[in-house]
C-alpha cells in the first residue's frame, strides 16, 4: 500500500523588490511541511527572503498547441511597440 | 558520470512529428513536459535522470558513513552540509524525472528492487578517512565532468536542475581536494593513507564515464537528442588530464605505470580501467552492491510510518478546518 504526498511547486523571492520565481518542485503532506521542505531543498546557500508553495494539481497551464491562436493577436500588432513610430531627432529625447 | 549505461529506446513514431522534434533539437530549443515527444525519447529519459537521481542518493551512504568519525567538528559541519547537497540535487532530479509521467514512488520502487541502477562507483566502500577526501576530488570531480556539459541538454527540467546542481557541485570537489592535501601535508602514516585512498577510487573513477567509445552502443541517438553532450572517452581524456596534474601537486603517484603525456594529442596517455570488474559491478557483485541497497530498503521501510502518519495528520486537519468554517 502506498499514498504518495502530493506535489507542491516552489516560487522562491530572491531578493527584496523581485518577483517571486518558479525554482521546482517537491512532495509534502501539507502546505507547512511543503515550506519547511522547500526552505532546506531550496534555499541551502541564501537564495531567498520568501518562499510560495501551490500544490501543484491546483495550477492549470496553456497547452503548447494553443500556442499560435494564443500569442498571434500580440504578433499582428507591432504598433504597441515605441519603436513603430519615427520621431525626428529634432523632437528632442521621447 | 552519474548515468552509465543507459540503455537508449528505440521509437515508433510519425516520421514527420519525428523530423519536426528533431529540427527543434538541433535549433537549440528547448523540450518541455507539455510539448510533444518521441517515446523513446522519454523513456530514454525517464532512465537517465532517474539513474542520476538515484546516484545522488545512494551516494549519501559512503560518505554518511564518515559523519560521526570526521576528525574535527568543522570537517563534520562541511561533510553533513555535502551530504545534504546530495539529497538535494537527488530530489531536484526525481523532480525532473516526474514531468516526464512516472511517479516517485514508482522511481523509488525501481531502485529498491533493483530493476534501475545507480553509479557503480557508489559499490566501493570508503574505508578511511582519506576516502573522504577521494571521493570528494575524484568522484565528484568525474560528475562535474559530464555534469557541466548536461546543463546545455534538451530536456528543460533535466537542464534547469542540472545548473543548480553545478552551481553546488564545485563546494563538494574542493573540500575534497582540501581534505587530501591536508592529508598529503601531514604525518608519513597520514600520506600513505591519502596515497591509498587515490589507489583504490582511481580506476572505479575512470569507470564512471561508462565503456569506452568502441563498446558504447548507446550513445548515438542519445546524442543526436542532445541528452548525451559528449562520448564517454572524451569525458575520461578531460578528466584525467585535470586530475593529474592535481595529484602530482599532492606528491602522490596515480597508480598507473603507463601514464605519460603524449605531446601529439595534447592530453596523457593513460590504461584503461579493468571492464570485467565493470560489469561485474554493474551486475550486482561489487564491494557494496548489497549492503547499499539493503540500506535503501531498510530507509523505506522504517520511514513508511512517518509517510502514512503525516498523511493522516494533513486529512484530520484539513477535515477539522473544513468543519470550522
Amino acid at each position: 500500500m502506498s499514498k504518495e504526498w502530493p506535489l507542491w511547486e516552489v516560487f522562491i523571492r530572491g531578493q527584496h523588490g523581485l518577483n517571486h520565481r518558479h525554482v521546482g518542485s517537491l512532495h509534502a503532506p501539507d502546505a507547512e511541511m511543503a515550506i519547511k521542505n522547500a526552505r532546506d531543498v531550496y534555499t541551502r546557500r541564501n537564495e531567498g527572503v520568501s518562499i510560495w508553495v501551490v500544490e501543484a494539481a491546483h495550477i492549470t497551464a496553456s497547452s503548447p498547441s494553443d500556442k499560435g491562436p494564443l500569442y498571434e493577436p500580440s504578433e499582428s500588432k507591432v504598433y504597441r511597440h515605441p519603436t513603430f513610430f519615427d520621431i525626428p531627432d529634432e523632437a528632442g529625447h521621447m | 558520470m552519474y548515468a552509465q549505461m543507459v540503455k537508449s529506446e528505440a521509437t515508433q513514431d510519425d516520421p514527420e512529428k519525428l523530423a519536426g522534434f528533431q529540427a527543434r533539437i538541433d535549433a537549440g530549443e528547448k523540450i518541455e513536459p507539455k510539448d510533444w515527444m518521441p517515446e523513446g525519447y522519454r523513456k530514454t529519459l525517464i532512465r537517465q535522470i532517474g539513474q542520476h537521481a538515484h546516484s545522488e542518493i545512494v551516494g549519501q551512504l559512503p560518505e554518511g558513513n564518515w559523519i560521526t568519525r570526521a576528525p574535527t567538528l568543522e570537517r563534520k559541519a562541511i561533510l553533513l552540509a555535502k551530504v545534504q547537497d546530495e539529497a538535494g540535487h537527488g530530489l531536484y532530479l526525481y523532480c525532473a524525472a516526474e514531468t516526464l509521467g512516472v511517479s516517485r514512488d514508482e522511481l523509488t520502487e525501481m531502485l529498491l528492487d533493483g530493476r534501475m541502477k545507480y553509479s557503480s562507483i557508489f559499490n566501493y566502500p570508503t574505508l578511511t578517512w582519506a576516502d573522504m577526501g577521494a571521493v570528494g576530488w575524484l568522484v565528484d570531480g568525474a560528475a562535474i565532468m559530464n555534469q557541466v556539459p548536461l546543463q546545455r541538454t534538451s530536456y528543460g527540467p533535466y537542464s534547469r536542475a542540472m545548473i543548480r546542481i553545478c552551481k553546488e557541485e564545485s563546494f563538494h570537489q574542493r573540500q575534497g581536494y582540501h581534505i587530501m592535501m591536508k592529508m598529503a601535508q601531514g604525518t608519513p602514516a597520514q600520506k600513505k593513507m591519502a596515497q591509498d585512498a587515490l589507489n583504490r577510487f582511481w580506476y572505479p573513477s575512470l569507470m564512471m564515464f561508462g565503456p569506452s567509445d568502441k563498446d558504447s552502443v548507446h550513445s548515438a541517438q542519445s546524442m543526436k537528442w542532445k541528452i548525451k553532450m559528449n562520448t564517454n572517452d572524451e569525458l575520461r581524456q578531460k578528466f584525467v588530464d585535470q586530475t593529474v596534474p592535481q595529484a602530482e601537486f599532492l606528491g602522490l603517484t596515480v597508480p598507473d605505470d603507463t601514464l605519460c603525456w603524449n605531446d601529439e594529442k595534447g592530453g596523457y596517455d593513460f590504461a584503461e580501467p579493468d571492464w570485467s570488474e565493470f560489469f561485474d559491478v554493474i551486475q550486482g557483485n561489487g564491494p557494496c552492491n548489497t549492503e547499499r541497497r539493503a540500506a535503501r530498503n531498510k530507509a523505506w521501510d522504517d520511514g513508511a510510518w512517518v509517510r502514512e502518519g503525516l498523511i493522516a495528520h494533513a486529512a484530520k486537519k484539513r477535515a477539522a478546518k473544513l468543519a470550522a468554517e
